[in-house]
């Protein structure tokens, strides 16, 4: 993993000082709320429905077991004993005082944490496939890339007031677990004979008008990837509109240009860029791939014991193949069935922290699904891993599933939110576990916003929700065929919304059709490839 | 009727003007009428509340003060997911009033 150097943890202990004197000021009234408020967001401070709200970055999605303790303090000693996970791999808290916050960054910067660029018109926190570095189908580990750009992004004095946020994302395989496509800028690392380079992919996102970003271009040698990056990010600080908020990202000027004319700008940038030379030395990628040296994995067995169903299904479900085959990556599901995703209380971190070091080699991920996960697992290690997890609340077998649901925090902490999310969640996902159809319906990946910015992905479920205000009273859009993976997709809405039930019981009826039509090996995505929206329609109004 | 709340500046607590101060339980607020604007100007200049607005309630059935919106109704009470967090009087209330 990598660690702070003397400079990454200069700048993280000055900035902490800084937000304190400016809380300060701000507790004394030298500064009043607008003036304050930009100030905060720089770090990471929102004000939500009940409290304020702390959001820490977890570059990639990576940290180890002293990290994770840290967190379950933070919520211990300075917010209400849990915090929780996001899809962009973040943690939010949602009860910080002003008064605490300086005091918590403080805390979080031992560890070499911050909540630096978790807000506002910059690149943010860059994330990253969540089985980075152990996954079987990588070309290579993309977290140094990742972790190159960190660097670059960080104060990156160009970047500061972008025309809106900015969100990018690094894997390196063919298969894409990070929603690459619905990033403002998307990276994968490919290999072309024997060279390593990135294929990069400009102008996704979701939000109000969902798009999924086109190949800007097939091949960036590797030590011009920064360079070629910073181009991107030129040609769209100096057009990307100012205007107007909701036409200001990315994805809204490559649409207006098209992506040719985009492109074209954006070699020549690239071109003037080469002359000037803005790329980091070679040896500082060389510096950073060594953090991300493979651990010193050892030969064991390579099949568990299936006699106890339980376990076998959690194996069947929660784990992924590993490059070792003597091991496993495991996923820790922040979704018991009637629970609220992504949740995890200050005892279920410590547990969590205690397994990573114990059998992960002091590693863990957040999934941008909202769980955790540890990495790499000697398959000899999963009974005991189970168990544990199981214990404490962390051992549903359920990744990828119906009842594996995405759902932002909506209308129960949300000050932008339409409608409550997390309650239609738990909703579902107990009915699905309740009636024994979670195993039956399979992979599907069940997407819920509580407003039309989609931190809840909706577009991008094989069935998304989208929380909408009518009348004053929550309703429910439905929509269908979203996918955030290669093979990425947008939803489309099915008709009519639903109110909170009508909503639970649409889920179900969609789900019948799926069943009854689905041939041989189909998922709910390719059940609804085949057949369209017209049967699930007739089933949902008909 | 209209009622005024904002966040309290210290700790972020939702905050509801009770005639002198400010209160964490939404059965405390009263009416304004035409001094809203007023009332919220000279206290957030005290800093005595932060970002404070004025909204248009009701006194219900039972005798809360309901906020018209839901939003300031989950305010009011507290996550609707997280009973266990609720401001304290909200017990009485019921969660079947957010709704
Ligand atoms: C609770 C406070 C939050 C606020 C105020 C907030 C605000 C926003 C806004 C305004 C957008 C739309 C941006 C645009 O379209 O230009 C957005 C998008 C998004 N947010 Fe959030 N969000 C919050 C929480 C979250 C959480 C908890 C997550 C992760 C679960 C998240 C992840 C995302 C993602 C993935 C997007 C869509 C990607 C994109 O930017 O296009 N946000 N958020
Ligand atoms: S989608 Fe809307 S309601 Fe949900 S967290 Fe984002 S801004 Fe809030």
């Amino acid at each position: 993993m990598y660690r702070y150097d003397q400079y990454d943890q200069a700048m993280v202990d000055a900035r902490v000082e800084e937000f304190r004197d400016q809380a300060r000021r701000r507790l004394e009234g030298k500064l009043t709320e607008d003036q304050f408020k930009p100030l905060r967001l720089m770090n990471g401070l929102y004000l939500q429905l009940h409290a304020y709200m702390l959001r820490v970055a977890i570059p990639y999605g990576t940290l180890d077991a002293r990290q994770m303790e840290m967190l379950a303090d933070i919520a211990d000693k300075y917010d209400r004993g849990y915090g929780h996970f996001t899809t962009r791999q973040n943690i939010q808290y949602n009860w910080i005082k002003l008064e605490d916050c300086a005091d918590a960054l403080a805390d979080l910067a031992t560890v070499e944490m911050h909540a630096i660029q978790t807000s506002g018109n910059c690149i943010r926190n860059i994330s990253s496939d969540h089985f980075a570095g152990a996954a079987a189908d990588e070309v290579v580990d993309p977290r140094p890339y990742a972790e190159l750009m960190r660097q670059w992004s960080s104060f990156h004095p160009e970047f500061t007031y972008l025309p809106r946020k900015f969100k990018i994302a690094v894997i390196a395989s063919e298969k894409d677990r990070a929603a690459m496509r619905l990033h403002d800028i998307g990276v994968r690392i490919v290999k072309r004979d024997g060279e390593i380079g990135a294929e990069f992919y400009a102008g996704g996102g979701m939000g109000r008008t969902p798009m999924i970003a086109p190949l800007i271009r097939d091949f960036v040698p590797i030590d011009q990837f920064i360079t070629y990056a910073e181009a991107c990010l030129r040609v769209y600080n100096r057009y990307g509109r100012r205007d107007n908020k909701y036409k200001a990202r990315i994805k809204i000027l490559v649409h207006e240009l098209g992506a040719a004319e985009y492109i074209r700008q954006v070699e020549e940038e690239f071109a003037h860029l080469l002359s000037v030379g803005v790329e980091p030395p070679r040896e500082e990628l060389a510096r950073i791939t060594e953090y991300f040296a493979p651990p010193a994995f050892v030969d064991g067995p390579k099949a568990v014991d299936r006699s106890d169903p339980d376990f076998a299904l959690w194996v069947d479900r929660n784990t992924h193949r590993h490059k070792h085959d003597a091991y496993v990556s495991a996923v820790i599901s922040l979704k018991p069935a009637g629970g609220i995703p992504g949740d995890a209380t200050s005892e279920q971190m410590r547990v969590v922290a205690r397994l990573a070091r114990e059998y992960s080699f002091d590693e863990l991920r957040v999934m941008h699904t909202q769980n955790l996960l540890l990495p790499h697992v000697a398959i000899r290690d999963l009974p005991a891993v189970w168990q544990a997890l199981d214990e404490a609340g962390l051992g549903s077998p359920n990744m990828d599933t119906i009842e594996d649901i995405i759902a932002c925090p909506g209308l129960d902490y949300c000050s932008l939110a339409n409608a409550r999310s997390i309650p239609l969640a738990q909703r579902i996902s107990e009915r699905f576990a309740e009636t024994g159809r979670t195993e039956v319906v399979g992979e599907l990946k069940l997407k819920i916003s509580g407003c039309i910015n989609a931190c809840g992905h909706h577009h991008a479920g094989h069935i998304g929700i989208l929380g909408v205000d009518k009348k004053g009273k929550e309703n429910f859009q439905l929509s269908l065929g979203g996918s955030e993976a290669e093979d990425v997709s947008l939803a489309k809405i099915t008709g009519p919304g639903f109110d909170e039930d009508g909503v639970v019981a649409a889920v179900e009826k969609v789900t019948d059709v799926y069943l009854a039509q689905r041939s041989d090996g189909e998922r709910f995505l390719d059940t609804y490839r085949r057949i369209g929206m017209e049967p699930f329609k007739e089933a949902l109004y008909g | 009727m209209k009622i005024l709340t904002g966040n309290d500046l210290r700790s972020g607590a939702v905050t509801w003007w009770n005639g002198s101060g400010w209160s964490l339980f939404v059965d405390d607020a009263v009416d304004v009428g035409e001094d809203a604007e007023e009332i919220l100007a000279r206290e957030e200049a005290a800093r005595r509340v932060n970002v404070p607005y004025a909204i248009e309630a009701s006194i219900d059935a039972a005798g809360h003060v309901r906020p018209a919106h839901i939003k300031d109704r989950v305010r009011a009470l507290g996550p609707t997911v997280r009973r266990d967090l609720a401001v304290p009087t909200a017990q009485k209330t019921g969660w079947d009033w957010v709704i």
